[in-house]
């Protein structure tokens, strides 16, 4: 496949109007260093169309991924149930969950496989919920909303779930009693404010989100908006320290400065 | 002489590289910054709405380079665009079901944003979305409304909920209910975000796509005039836009850009803009003599420190009285604002903000509301313009009747942020496919301000 060149502009790059169209005028190194396969997946794509092409496909082909993942188990809900649907939606994700009335886990095996005995259980709704790990997103909430019993909800490292998850929790108001949210990347402090929702959480586990800027104060203001949680995961001061360690920097550079 | 000789000859070759073809080097000096001599749609205002019609425009080509697009704007630095000088909320609690169908698209949009306007090797948009949702306050008067309202919205889709008093005391005991007949809280799809985020999200993914961006200010429009005999022989005239006449910042140059249809999106000056195309100044008692009825009015948003103030679980909260009051960070900051009466409207020469409507009028209401706010400073305060209807205080969104080439999107009144997305996919819809298609918004156009029939809002703030 012939591949074809951009022209490079240095100066005029914002001028571009009747030049070869810019892209990716707009393009500056990424602030975070990136691994060697994606610099150079990167300057290609500065360089050539197609490889910036095959970028954006390979990225609309992850989101469609995404969104056949977590599309609404309909055909199943018609001919089994709710509970049914939303089990065979979570085990497709690969977690794991646990009727209500049974003791026993279903998941699949490090293979994906699992053991379609969960078909027999049309009457249990699902009581816990162990989604680690798995694109779980917004839209596939769709699924368990149904799920009214839901005591146990657990979505350590999921990389899909943001804010608008989290804002969409409200419908386990009455029942969810343990929330583990630990890891997830897209999580901020909009997302969290919407948890008041939920009355009856007990126990919420907030440690190493990134997004998250102040974790000491978030778990203090949400301490005050659910009284009966027990939050782990972050301490009290967690979100001072730097602004301790610049004080100090800044009196060690003033005493050297002034001296 | 030699090393003269050899300087000589670069500076020569580099020349040489820039007459090559696919170069903009030309001998005569042009002024920098001049939009195209041509476009086939100019877009005038580059606020949030006249940037998403922009992106929308070029995700709804079917070819590449399909349509060429170019957006004026007056302001390079945005000192005193309505878009980021807004409150930034976004809320599906509207009575007119148009307006909530807006609102909860442009919400869908939000929520997938990055897969809309994510652009390759650039960081993820961050709209700092707080999903706090709004609480509506009803006195006795406004219950019925309100329970009207609140069926429209399920009906239409939005996640709304009705709370008795005792509900309201329990859930937010901050809260003085005195007076408060029924409240409406929003689950889902509500609250406030960045709106410079959402600004730079779509002009940076709409300029990867293509888009011209230039500013200056349109001053003026060249336009061919034919008339038309209507079946009782009256002519009309009908107008179409060949040029904008687009001027450079601080200079008396301007560029006349040839253009098929041209889109107004100017906010509060849309009213000016249309002016300029000579709309609302016919003959008397004609279809000719009826102005865009688009003005700016001026709105106070004031920042409040309150260290005792509510929580984490702060709603935007808006009282029958028409007192609104948000949270704004986790520093116990928050903001406040009230729409004047028609009476006390402020002077929209300047943005110049006035302390003493908060000391008499929000600051009593406020307190009486949430009795936190009894102490609490004013720690700043600013004033932005909504581009008000007078008409009907909805957004107008169509082409002008006797202007055969100009589309309006304008007249938001306060909401021009929250609908932004769905409104700039609508206008787009209309240019390129001709007609609506995935919302049906013929209710919000020019038709009803030609007949005189109002489409309101019973919900405004």
């Amino acid at each position: 496949m012939a591949l074809y060149r951009t022209v490079q502009l240095s100066g005029c790059a914002r001028m571009c109007v009747s030049v070869a169209r810019p892209y990716s005028t707009v393009a500056r190194s990424p602030s975070t260093p990136l691994p060697l396969r994606s610099k150079l997946l990167f300057f290609l794509s500065q360089h050539f169309y197609d490889v910036e092409q095959l970028l954006s496909w390979s990225s609309w082909l992850r989101n469609w991924t995404l969104r056949r993942k977590n599309t609404f188990y309909s055909y199943t809900q018609e001919q089994y149930g709710n509970n049914v649907a939303a089990a065979f939606y979570i085990l497709s994700l690969k977690g794991g969950f646990r009727f209500s009335g049974q003791s026993e886990w279903f998941r699949p095996n490090e293979k994906g496989k699992f053991s379609w005995d969960f078909v027999n259980f049309q009457e249990h709704p699902i009581e816990e919920v162990d989604v680690s790990g798995t694109v779980i997103n917004c839209t596939g909430l769709d699924n368990l909303v149904s799920q009214k019993n839901l005591r146990t909800l657990s979505l350590r490292g999921c990389r899909e779930v943001d804010d608008w998850f989290l804002s969409r929790l409200h419908i386990f108001q009455e029942s969810l009693e343990e929330l583990n949210l630990s890891g997830c990347p897209r999580i901020s402090v909009g997302g969290l404010c919407a948890l008041h929702h939920l009355r009856k959480l007990r126990k919420l586990d907030l440690s190493s989100l990134p997004r998250v800027q102040n974790p000491g104060l978030v778990r203090i203001l949400l301490e005050e908006v659910l009284p009966h949680c027990h939050i782990t995961g972050v301490e009290y001061d967690e979100g001072l320290q730097a602004f301790q360690e610049e004080k100090d920097s800044e009196a060690l550079s003033s005493t050297g400065t002034g001296a | 002489v030699r090393f003269d000789d050899n300087r000589v000859e670069v500076t020569k070759e580099i020349h040489a590289v820039r007459a090559m073809p696919g170069s903009d080097w030309q001998p005569l000096e042009i002024t920098p910054g001049l939009p195209p001599e041509r476009a086939d749609v100019v877009i005038v205002g580059g606020g949030v709405v006249g940037w998403s019609v922009a992106y929308w425009l070029k995700r709804k080509e079917r070819i590449r380079d399909g349509v060429r697009v170019l957006v004026v704007e007056k302001d390079p630095t945005y000192s005193q665009a309505s878009t980021v000088l807004s409150v930034g909320g976004i809320r599906q609690q509207f009575s007119l079901p148009e307006n909530i169908h807006l609102s909860l698209a442009s919400a869908e949009f939000l929520r997938s944003i990055n897969e809309h306007l994510g652009v390759l090797n650039e960081d993820p948009v961050d709209l700092q979305f707080n999903h706090s949702g709004y609480l509506f306050i009803a006195s006795e008067k406004g219950a019925g409304i309100m329970e009207e309202n609140y069926r429209t919205q399920r009906y239409a889709g939005a996640k709304v909920t009705l709370l008795s008093p005792a509900q309201v005391k329990e859930k937010f005991p901050w809260l003085n209910t005195e007076g408060v007949a029924l409240a409406s809280y929003g689950l889902e799809n509500e609250g406030w975000f960045d709106p410079w985020s959402l600004l730079n999200a779509l002009r940076r993914k709409a300029i990867s796509m293509g888009v011209y961006q230039c500013f200056g200010e349109v001053t003026g429009f060249r336009y061919s005039t034919h008339s038309m005999p209507t079946d009782d022989s009256h002519q009309m005239s009908f107008k179409r836009i060949r040029y904008v006449n687009v001027r450079m910042p601080n200079s008396l140059e301007y560029q006349p850009v040839e253009c098929a249809i041209v889109v107004n999106a100017a906010g509060a000056h849309s009213g000016k803009v249309a002016d300029l195309a000579g709309i609302g100044s016919g003959p008397k008692d004609t279809l000719a003599a009826v102005p865009v009825p688009v003005e700016p009015r001026k709105r106070y948003v004031y920042v409040l420190h309150c260290p005792d103030g509510p929580g984490l679980d702060t709603p935007f909260l808006i009282d029958y009285s028409g007192v609104y009051c948000r949270r704004e960070g986790l520093g116990g900051n928050y903001i406040a604002g009230l729409s004047p009466e028609e009476e006390e409207e402020p002077d929209t020469r300047d943005l110049e903000v006035d302390y003493n409507f908060f000391q008499d009028r929000i600051w009593p209401l406020l307190a009486h509301r949430v009795p936190a706010f009894e102490c609490t400073k004013v720690a700043s305060a600013w004033a932005g313009y909504y581009d008000y209807n007078t008409f009907d205080q909805n957004c107008i969104l169509g082409l002008h009747p006797l202007v055969n080439n100009m589309y309006f999107a304008t007249g938001f009144s306060g909401h021009g942020l929250q609908q932004s997305p769905a409104a700039g996919r609508a206008l787009a819809e209309l240019i390129l496919d001709g007609g609506f298609r995935t919302l049906d918004l013929s209710a919000l156009g020019f038709e009803r301000i030609f007949h005189q029939e109002p489409v309101l809002e019973r919900s405004i703030v």
